[in-house]
């Protein structure tokens, strides 16, 4: 029985984002209309692009496997691996009009080539290998169980491609942010029950460019083609800084013990309480602001609060289920 | 049409912070004819912050007010983005994994609870989109906004991550391109105004840890909107909301040009549409004021 495969044909404009470091004052877009076919993927038309219009168009391709990373470009402003992303999938998420650009539009070279170095640094930056004493004489393989394994969460089938990390708003604003994919990374390693590492968790958790900053807008999620989910890692460190007893009394960390004081005092979030609670005698800097709210309405004071209904069940359930500690 | 009838998870904000988001919510309700059962049991959900601290402590606790809808025998209705998000995580999380789901229940049953999975979450913008239904609400415009240009402001935790919110919702939404809040609009009679940041972050959730980062992506989301000539601004979001309405000086200052635009609520919006009076939709409760109404 043979099931009939049918290729199909369809026609698209590519605006193509071309620029050259070396020669161009401002970037420009190039249109090409195209037939593609339902068997290709966005490479193809990039082979395509340089092979049959322009041998000047500048790409990274090297696996054509999604293992290398090399590929990583956007489309539709939606970071994707173009030797792994289907054209249909593509035409039926965004129409017949599709936007090419480099991950980055401000740090290109050439076309979809861009200079990856902060990238590599941040990667560097979180110790990105185990730190074991290894005995130069082993009598048996490390053995890792299958249960020990599952704690990585996938974090180790990053390629590195960079698709998360320039997704990152966090990482576009503040220079110093590690960003998901280094946090991805930190976590691989120190999820590895063979690794000893005394520094790198301290290390993302530094206020400067650590873990704390992470907007939780999810971008990383959706960037990532391997799928890996990078903020549930930056979440997971977030938890291990308790675990490890290293989480420092900043605002950032206050900020989040503070919502389970909250809830076991209210059931619901005393909002001012909760910023007096994360920044102490610093909430000065939020009176001019609180102050407009205050007469607009929007401030209610300790007292004025509606609790949970059965709090008491709350109170209960904060008590037995809690499982970390600050 | 049946009448509709959900179980409002409200989230702490608009009991707080936004008042005129509890306003107008009932409002709206009110006008459409859906009856809100308030769930005044309910707690925080951690806004993502306590999940950085107790993972299982806010599973169930969300676990919890999950519950208290299924005894309602309803569906739950959020109001927040976040609280959609930490709702609906819970939930996905307990209906795909029987040994957490079993973990969590033994909890709840100290109480008398149990979570069983009944209740589907959604949030309210979807309940109107895909329950209720934009053609019936067109039909029952009676203030067309149609002198607007109108930009939406989608907030991160209602597109994604996209698989979760596809798997809740019943509308499918391309978060490099949605579509629901834009629907809105034109069904209330606006125009729609595209522009880059209309799907990206506000920076609510680093307010307090990364002030500068926090403020720089508010001042480009409003900037995004006055440069694509809106009139206002609506969310689906309180937290968006308040970022968005109350942080303007921060905003300015950090992207060195100033930033001010009304920002309406979703449900004022609509509100306005079905011809509710600005007392009614709580409007007085800006910042940055409302003087177009």
């Amino acid at each position: 029985m043979s099931t009939e495969h049918k290729i199909t044909t369809q026609k698209v404009n590519f605006k193509v984002f071309r620029f050259n470091a070396d020669e161009d004052y401002l970037p420009y877009y190039e249109n090409y209309d195209m037939e593609v076919t339902s068997e290709e993927v966005v490479l193809d038309i990039l082979n395509r692009i340089k092979w049959d219009h322009d041998g000047s168009f500048s790409y990274r391709r090297s696996c054509r496997h999604g293992i290398c990373g090399a590929c990583a470009i956007k489309v539709n402003g939606r970071s994707t691996l173009a030797c792994k992303e289907s054209m249909n999938d593509m035409v039926e998420l965004f129409g017949n009009e599709l936007v090419i650009e480099p991950l980055s539009k401000k740090r290109v070279i050439k076309d979809m080539i861009i200079d990856k170095a902060d990238f590599w640094e941040k990667h560097d930056a979180v110790t990105p290998y185990l730190v074991a004493e290894i005995d130069e004489n082993p009598e048996s393989e490390n053995l890792v169980s299958p249960e020990d394994a599952e704690k990585l969460d996938e974090a180790d089938l990053c390629i590195q491609c960079g698709a998360c990390h320039y997704a990152c708003p966090a990482v576009e604003i503040n220079e110093d942010f590690f960003g998901p994919a280094a946090f991805a990374a930190a976590y691989r390693f120190s999820a590895d029950v063979r690794d000893n590492s005394q520094s790198r968790l301290a290390d993302v958790n530094e206020e400067k460019q650590g873990v704390w900053d992470c907007v939780k807008c999810f971008e990383c999620a959706e960037a990532c083609p391997k799928d890996i989910n990078p903020i549930g890692k930056i979440t997971k460190l977030h938890q291990m800084a308790f675990q490890e007893g290293i989480a420092k009394n900043n605002v950032a960390v206050r900020h989040a013990v503070g919502f389970k004081k909250s809830i076991m005092k209210n059931g619901v979030l005393d909002e001012g309480g909760l910023v007096l609670y994360s920044e102490g005698p610093a909430i000065v800097k939020h009176l001019p602001v609180a102050f407009k709210m205050f007469t607009k309405g929007k401030i209610v004071p300790p007292w004025g609060i509606t609790k949970s209904d059965n709090l008491d069940e709350i109170q209960k359930l904060v008590k037995s289920s809690s499982t970390a500690k600050f | 049409m049946e009448k509709l009838k959900y179980a409002l998870f409200t989230g702490c904000t608009a009991k707080q912070s936004t008042p005129e988001q509890m306003m107008s919510t009932m409002a709206v309700a009110d006008k459409l004819g859906i009856e809100l059962i308030e769930l005044t049991e309910a707690s925080c959900c951690g806004a993502s912050h306590l999940q950085d601290y107790d993972d299982f402590l806010s599973l169930v606790l969300n676990a919890r007010n999950i519950a208290y809808a299924e005894k309602h025998g309803l569906t739950m209705v959020t109001i927040c983005n976040t609280c959609q998000l930490n709702t609906a995580m819970t939930k996905h999380r307990l209906d795909n994994n029987a040994e957490l789901k079993e973990k969590v229940n033994e909890k709840l049953a100290e109480v008398g609870l149990e979570y069983k999975g009944t209740s589907a979450v959604t949030h309210f913008l979807y309940a109107i989109i895909d329950d209720f239904g934009l053609d019936k609400l067109k039909e029952m415009v009676v203030t067309p906004l149609s002198q607007f240009n109108i930009a939406p402001f989608y907030g991160c935790h209602n597109i994604r991550p996209s698989e979760l919110q596809n798997e809740t919702h019943k509308s499918k939404e391309n978060p490099y391109n949605p579509t629901s809040l834009d629907d809105l609009i034109i069904a209330c009679g606006g125009e729609t105004v595209d522009y880059e940041q209309k799907n990206k972050c506000c920076g609510f959730h680093v307010e307090l840890q990364a002030p500068h980062t926090a403020a720089v992506l508010t001042g480009n989301a409003i900037a995004g909107a006055m440069d694509g000539n809106a009139d206002w601004m609506v969310t689906p979001c309180p937290l968006c909301h308040l970022k968005l309405d109350t942080q303007t000086a921060h905003a300015s200052e950090a992207i060195g040009r100033d930033v001010e635009l009304p920002v309406l609520h979703m449900q004022q919006m609509v509100g306005l549409a079905l011809g509710c009076t600005p007392a009614e939709l709580g409007l007085k409760h800006h910042l940055a004021k409302v003087d177009f109404v």
